[in-house]
């Protein structure tokens, strides 16, 4: 979509939209980069607040996938003029809630009128230069930690068509109101070699980034992936959103999953994220550490899989 | 045979409104769909659920689910 745009170029880009990363990332100086991404989508979830809390955990996490710390957010938001104002209101106290507990703070924004409400923001963040953590670093041998659980399309799916009981729901939205500060926080001591955030094309779409960023295939272990069970039940009785087919058609030519692979287990794997976890492409060596500093922080997280040599495919998923 | 039209829905209307359809009208059961969605659902569903399931093209987005 993006093949037929102009390509400005500017020495100081250091991570531009060549290759498909989180967010873009602009050399300043020798000591600072800033990192700029935006994000924005209709209501997940019916509340407003926790709507707003979403979009915001949604579009820090970028910053956070490319090793930096939120400063500065713009609000973006559509709304139809019928929308009560206070439910207009619920929205961007949830985003304004995440903001601040990411330590940033909202600067402003733009708001449209639309039939249809969407609201996201514009964040900028710093980081070292040399801090920068693409997701096209990884290297052979490394080993992939993957931070919260997958579920969240399959389970919001099943939200729209009340299937969830309120527990359920709260996981749910607990996920994906869960800031990804605290895992990059873990993360940056541990020099690690890649990382990115997964969103959108599921956790297979974006490890097909990192596979292809780095030459590399890339090895899953699936019963190693931590899965919200309910989502595995859903995906059983085929509650699973149309997303998760389009990333299918979008990057199975490129996964050689093992026959004794669950169906229900590949499924979810496929599943689009919103507010996902974080995955880390780290040196074996210091693999122990970071999953010692996760747990300590309180994020949940496991390894997933390793970087090996080039196969046939860019991803093998085994059982 | 029972049939039940679910083009036009969304997920996971197609697939909730299969179930009910399989538990009031029982089966062979026939499923019009008008998506490649609701059609890998309704498929996951049915034969998870130990039902077979067989389906094709109506051509242009249709497609016929016939579970037994």
């Amino acid at each position: 979509m993006l093949s037929g745009l102009p390509r400005n170029s500017d020495p100081n880009l250091m991570v531009g939209f060549d290759s498909s990363d989180d967010a873009a990332v602009y050399r300043i100086s020798d000591e600072l980069a800033m990192i700029q991404t935006v994000d924005f989508f209709p209501p997940v979830v019916d509340d407003p607040y926790t709507f707003g809390q979403i979009a915001a955990t949604n579009a820090l996490s970028d910053v956070y996938a490319m090793g930096g710390t939120p400063k500065l957010a713009m609000n973006l938001l559509a709304f139809p003029s019928c929308l009560p104002l206070d439910v207009v209101g619920a929205i961007l106290e949830g985003g304004a809630s995440k903001v601040t507990e990411a330590g940033a703070v909202i600067a402003g924004g733009h708001s449209i009128e639309d039939q249809e409400p969407k609201y996201g923001l514009c964040v900028t963040g710093y980081a070292h230069p040399k801090a920068i953590l693409t997701n096209s670093g990884a290297r052979e041998g490394d080993l992939l930690v993957l931070t919260k659980a997958l579920g969240t399309g399959i389970l919001s799916t099943a939200a729209k068509a009340e299937l969830l009981t309120p527990e359920e729901y709260r996981e749910m939205a607990g996920l994906m109101t869960t800031l990804n500060r605290a895992a990059a926080e873990a993360v940056a001591p541990v020099e690690a070699h890649a990382c990115t955030d997964v969103t959108g094309f599921g956790l297979l779409g974006h490890l097909k980034e990192m596979a292809e960023g780095c030459g590399s295939s890339l090895e899953l272990w699936a019963r190693a992936i931590p899965i919200v069970p309910k989502a595995l039940e859903l995906a059983r009785d085929g509650i699973i959103p149309g997303g998760a087919y389009r990333n299918m058609d979008f990057v199975g030519d490129d996964v050689q999953a093992d026959g004794a692979v669950p169906q229900e287990i590949l499924d979810v794997l496929y599943d689009p994220q919103t507010a996902g976890g974080l995955v880390i492409a780290v040196p074996e060596a210091r693999g122990a550490e970071l999953l010692s500093r996760l747990s300590d922080a309180g994020v949940p997280a496991a390894a997933i899989g390793r970087v090996g040599p080039r196969g046939e495919r860019l991803l093998r998923v085994k059982p | 045979m029972n049939q039940i039209d679910a083009r036009g829905y969304s997920c996971p209307e197609p697939v909730l409104m299969t179930k009910k359809a399989l538990k009031e009208l029982g089966k062979p059961l026939t499923v019009l769909v008008d998506s490649e969605t609701p059609l890998q659902n309704i498929t996951r569903f049915a034969r998870n659920s130990g039902h077979t399931v067989a389906s094709r093209s109506l051509g242009d987005e249709e497609y016929e689910i016939v579970i037994s």
